[in-house]
Parts: C-alpha cells; sequence; structure tokens
C-alpha cells in the first residue's frame, strides 16, 4: 500500500480534568477500511470529532497527506478532504434527494445575470451518483422521507464522495438499521473503498467491523488495545478487547477514580 | 423526471404512484382545489350582483392582494421555520411612522417612506436576532414585539398630536417621486381606451362624466404580483430557495451540510418586515391617514393564507403559488359574502373552518410525503 491519508499520532484530548484520549494513533490508507471499536464511552466520537476537526487535539500531531496538518473547524478539514457522515442529522426528509443531494453546494446557472439554481444538472448528477452506490430511485424529485434508514445513509455518502471526500467517517452507519439495511450500506462502504477513498468506520458491533474491515482499531477508555489486519484476528478477540475482556477485572478498582 | 430513472429492476415492493397521489404531494394542491370551489360558488350565487364587473373584481382583487403582499412574506419565513407575529402591529407601525415623519416632522415623503423601511426592516432583522440567539421560539419573541409595536403605534401620535389618526399624507404627497409607487395606479391609458371602447363601464355624468370607473390598477396589486413572483423563484429557482427549505426542515442537518442557517433566518424575518412595510405605505397613501388600529389579527390572516396554500406549521415545506392562491381565496370569500349580501361575520365562522380543514389536509399530505405511519 501507499503512503496513509491521514495519521494520528498519539493524539490527547483532555475535556477539563477528564482525559478522554490519552495518547491514540491511527492511520488510514487510501481504499482501506479502518474500523473503530470500541464501547460507549471508549473515545470514539471524541477521537473522530478530533480527526474532523470539531476538537483540537491537547497533544499529538496529525499529518494529512504527509504534511502536518491543524484544523482550526470541521470547514477545515471538510476543504481538506475529510468528511464525516453522521448517523442522524444529515438528511431532510420533507426535501426531495437532488435537493437534500446538493444541500449547501447547489450547482448555478447564470441567467440574465442571476444565478439560478441549476435543477437538470442537479437531478442528473444525484441519479447518476445513486446508481452507481446501486439505488434506483423513483426519480430525482422523490423526497428522502420516503427512503429506509440504509437508503438515506448511502444518499449522505454518495454526496461526501461525489464532492471529493478523501476520507470518510462513518459514525455509526448501520447501529439503527435492520439486516438487510445494514448489507445495503456495508457494500456501499465497498464501492466507496474501491474508489481509493479511507473509510474510517466507527461501530460497536463487531460482526458489522469484520464484514468489511481492512484493519481493526480497538479503544479502551481512551486507549489503543492495538491495531489488527483482517485474518489476523477472530471474532471473540475482538469482542473481548472490546469489553475490556481480561482486562475488566484490572479496570474495577480504577472505577469511580477517573469519572466519565 | 427521464426514462432512464427506470434502467434498473424497480423494487415490486414500491407500488406505481397514481396520478392523484403525485398531484396531492404538491403544496399548491389545496389552494388551486378551494380557489376553483371559491370561484365556482359565487359565479352560481353572486353574478348578478357587480361582483365579476369590473369594479367588481378590482373590489376583491385588491383586497386578496392586500392578503398577497402579507403573505409572502409569511410564508417564506414559515418554510424556514419560524413565524412572525409581529406583522400586524408592524403594518399599524410602519403606517404610524411615514405619518409622523412626513405630517408631524414636515420631511419629504420620500424620506418617510425610506427611513419607515430602513426601522422597520431593523426591527425584522432584531426579531430574528433574538429568536437565533436565545433559542426561544418565535413565537414568544413575536408575540412580545405584537404588544410592543402597537403600544408605540398608539403611544406616538398621542403624544405628538394628541389624537390615534394622523391625516394630511395625501397632501404632503403631492408631487413626491416615491409615493407614486405605493399609492398611485398603472395603465391609465388604457382603461381609458377600453372606456371609450364601451368595454368597460364609464361615469354616465358628473364631473368625470365619460371617464372610465375604473381607471388603472392599483399599484398594491402590481407590488402583490411583483412579491409573489419574486417569492416563487427565490424559492424554487434560486440556491438560498434550497436553504430556506433546509433551514425549516431541519435547522441542524442544514448547518452540518454548509446552510448559513442563521443568515437565512434572519434575512427571512427582515422579509417579511419588509412586506409588512409595503403592505402599510400602500394603505397609508391610499387613505391619505394612519390609524393606531391598522393591521389588527393580520399576522392570523396572513398565516392562515399561507397554511391554506400548503405550507406546513413546522417549516421545510410549501409554495408562494400557494400562499398566493390562500390569499385570493380569502379576498374573494371576505368580499363575496358581502356582494352575496350575507353576513359579514359569518367570514369569521369560514376563515376557522376552512383553516381547521386545510392543517389537517396538510398534516395528511406531510405523512405521504415522508411515509410516516
Amino acid at each position: 500500500m501507499s503512503d496513509p491519508i491521514i495519521q494520528m499520532k498519539n493524539i490527547q484530548k483532555h475535556f477539563g480534568s477528564v482525559i478522554a484520549l490519552a495518547g491514540v494513533s491511527v492511520d488510514v490508507f487510501p481504499g482501506e477500511c479502518h474500523c473503530l471499536l470500541g464501547d460507549n464511552g471508549a473515545g470514539k466520537s471524541t477521537f473522530i470529532k478530533t480527526m474532523s476537526g470539531v476538537h483540537k487535539p491537547t497533544a499529538g500531531e496529525i499529518f494529512f497527506e504527509g504534511k502536518p496538518m491543524s484544523f482550526e473547524d470541521p470547514r477545515d478539514a471538510m476543504e481538506a478532504g475529510i468528511a464525516t457522515v453522521h448517523q442522524h442529522l444529515a438528511m431532510i426528509p420533507l426535501m426531495s434527494v437532488s435537493r437534500n443531494f446538493f444541500m449547501g453546494n447547489e450547482p448555478v446557472k447564470k441567467k440574465f445575470g442571476i444565478n439560478f439554481l441549476d435543477q437538470q444538472k442537479a437531478d442528473e448528477i444525484t441519479m447518476q451518483e445513486m446508481r452507481k452506490m446501486g439505488i434506483n430511485l423513483r426519480g430525482p424529485d422523490q423526497a428522502v422521507g420516503t427512503l429506509s434508514g440504509g437508503e438515506r445513509q448511502t444518499v449522505a455518502i454518495a454526496r461526501a464522495v461525489y464532492f471529493g471526500a478523501k476520507v470518510l467517517i462513518l459514525d455509526e452507519p448501520t447501529s439503527a438499521l435492520g439486516v438487510r439495511q445494514t448489507a445495503n450500506v456495508l457494500s456501499t462502504v465497498h464501492k466507496v473503498r474501491e474508489q481509493g477513498i479511507g473509510v474510517v468506520f466507527i461501530t460497536h458491533n463487531v460482526r458489522h467491523a469484520l464484514a468489511v474491515g481492512d484493519r481493526f482499531t480497538v479503544l479502551n477508555r481512551g486507549q489503543t488495545l492495538g491495531t489488527a489486519k483482517r485474518g489476523e484476528i477472530e471474532y471473540d478477540e475482538l469482542h473481548d478487547m472490546m469489553a475490556g475482556g481480561d482486562e475488566l477485572a484490572k479496570l474495577v478498582p480504577e472505577l469511580g477514580k477517573q469519572g466519565q | 423526471m427521464t426514462g432512464s430513472t427506470q434502467a434498473g429492476v424497480a423494487d415490486e415492493r414500491i407500488k406505481e404512484t397514481s396520478f392523484i397521489r403525485k398531484a396531492l404531494i404538491r403544496p399548491e394542491l389545496g389552494g388551486i382545489v378551494g380557489t376553483i370551489a371559491v370561484f365556482t360558488f359565487f359565479l352560481l350565487t353572486a353574478a348578478d350582483s357587480g361582483m365579476f364587473n369590473t369594479q367588481g373584481i378590482l373590489n376583491w382583487s385588491v383586497v386578496s392582494a392586500q392578503f398577497m403582499i402579507i403573505a409572502v412574506g409569511a410564508c417564506l419565513l414559515m418554510i424556514a421555520g419560524e413565524f412572525d407575529l409581529s406583522v400586524g402591529s408592524m403594518i399599524g407601525f410602519a403606517g404610524m411612522l411615514i405619518a409622523i415623519f412626513s405630517v408631524t416632522l414636515s420631511w419629504p415623503v420620500w424620506v418617510a417612506i425610506l427611513l419607515t423601511f430602513a426601522i422597520c426592516i431593523a426591527i425584522g432583522a432584531l426579531n430574528g436576532f433574538i429568536v437565533i440567539r436565545t433559542g426561544l421560539p418565535s413565537f414568544i419573541v413575536t408575540l412580545a414585539f405584537l404588544f410592543i409595536l402597537r403600544g408605540f403605534t398608539i403611544f406616538f401620535p398621542q403624544t405628538f398630536e394628541r389624537k390615534t389618526i394622523i391625516g394630511g399624507i395625501k397632501e404632503a404627497a403631492e408631487g413626491d417621486w416615491l409615493a407614486p409607487v405605493f399609492g398611485g395606479k398603472i395603465g391609465g391609458p388604457i382603461f381609458t381606451w377600453l372606456g371609450d371602447m364601451g368595454i368597460i363601464d364609464v361615469f354616465e355624468r358628473g364631473t368625470r362624466a365619460g371617464e372610465p370607473v375604473v381607471d388603472g390598477i392599483p399599484m398594491l396589486i402590481v407590488w402583490a404580483l411583483g412579491l409573489v413572483i419574486f417569492g416563487h423563484v427565490l424559492l424554487t429557482r434560486t440556491r438560498f430557495g434550497n436553504w430556506i427549505f433546509a433551514a425549516g426542515g431541519d435547522a441542524e442537518a442544514a448547518r452540518n451540510s454548509g446552510v448559513p442557517v442563521t443568515k437565512v433566518k434572519i434575512q427571512m424575518f427582515m422579509f417579511t418586515a419588509f412586506c409588512a412595510t409595503v403592505f402599510a405605505t400602500c394603505q397609508v397613501m391610499e387613505f391619505g391617514s394612519a390609524g393606531a388600529d391598522r393591521g389588527l389579527l393580520k399576522e392570523f390572516e396572513a398565516i392562515i393564507a399561507v397554511v391554506i396554500g400548503g405550507a406546513l406549521l413546522t417549516g421545510g415545506y410549501g409554495s408562494v403559488i400557494g400562499a398566493a392562491l390562500g390569499a385570493l381565496i380569502f379576498g374573494v370569500v371576505q368580499q363575496g359574502l358581502f356582494f352575496a349580501g350575507v353576513e359579514s361575520s359569518l367570514f369569521r365562522v369560514f376563515l376557522g373552518a376552512i383553516l381547521l380543514g386545510a392543517v389537517i389536509l396538510n398534516t395528511y399530505i406531510r405523512r405521504l410525503i415522508t411515509g410516516e405511519r
């Protein structure tokens, strides 16, 4: 594989006296799906928020395409090519798919010196991009509200890819979905990976991770428990690591000391 | 839609959408059906009362146009997810400002008008700013301004002129360049010609004998149509229109996608204030006076017109054309009941009934669109 698109080295993040991340290192290569696993409160959210520019790390370095990077806000990260697809809050149900697809980035066409919305172009691109992802819409004017949860995730992913994402962060994309819809989203992840985009897949479902992941990093209480390659690790092992497993005994005395 | 959209394998669980269902999810549907129903009703019951001769048409057109002007602003604001209950008070307030500037202070009328627009739009922006900053419902914030502005509207003329109605604006506006833009009429020669040709009624006797009874289209109607076209194009054909839908549909999702939600909402509050001021200026120029009770209940009438026009009270969905049709239904029914000789208080009964019907229909349509069950 080539050089990593993004390298997060020894990232620490403290909120006041709370240490959310205590030195986490993760790198993402183009065309790989890097699964970030962890139980609730493990620091997954804090970590991806640091990656997408919402938080600034307390210590540690971020290299984007080999250069050191410091994102001031999410917009910087977005412009660099780091896109985040949230589980909720990505689509507006009452609006059509094409209007959602181009929300905030509408194509315009000049007529009489005024910038008008280029609806035709928006419709065509939407249909084309959705077909690439394997979703056949009734029409670009179909409301997002009529799509299933999995299809909505796919629209959001297709949108991020179309607008030039190099790293795609998926925040628990499958946690609220049924089996078939999950399969659709995972196949979308696979299609995105094939286009050379690095995917960061956050989940606490080991099965979903194993189905599509190339590498797996387990976070536990703000620390990495190591990164494993596909085929080097089994379901049970990952699951134990996530839950604390053999470390549980060690953790119990610490409970209550550090707070949440 | 293009033929190529059907290229893939169709999902056997999705039934073909019927034409009726497709028409149902267009926001304007209620407005179109209502308009046809209302016109049919009055053509059958009041056709010989003069409602559909030139003066009759002008009569309900002017009333409808008044509703339309404020409905366009209320419509865009509602789609952006907010309300403005201070519209009615703003109308009274704006009219009073013009009167005080031009009559009490004897400033040129064009200065009075421009200054009033600036002040009212600034108050609209303040409304929006408070709503966005505090996160309070716009219902409460603008309810406060309903009382604040109405209070000033009564306080100013009593303090400066010792009365609640200030007249003499027509005289002050004589020869002013800006006043005719709101109080004038256009198309005079066409109406004179139509009168000469015997197509429309002319005065039989008196000083104006031979002149057409209707001698032009009031600027109020021109403003109404202009604002409807502007609002419709803005909403459906521009990026900004997409942002209006997005801001009202889900402000958080819109922000995540890079839509400047705060800016959009504040600008819509400003636009609503602009529309209210246009209404007030036209009214003041027509009557030649400003009264402390002008514009009472107009905020609710605007909202009802918008809801009849298919917009959802929760934002994110609606149509300016629908709102304009809602305003037309309003104007035609209000004046039509008069022509048909029906007790005018029944108009309120009609309003309440049609509002309830429209909201129930809209809720059903919303379920159709979003697939909720």
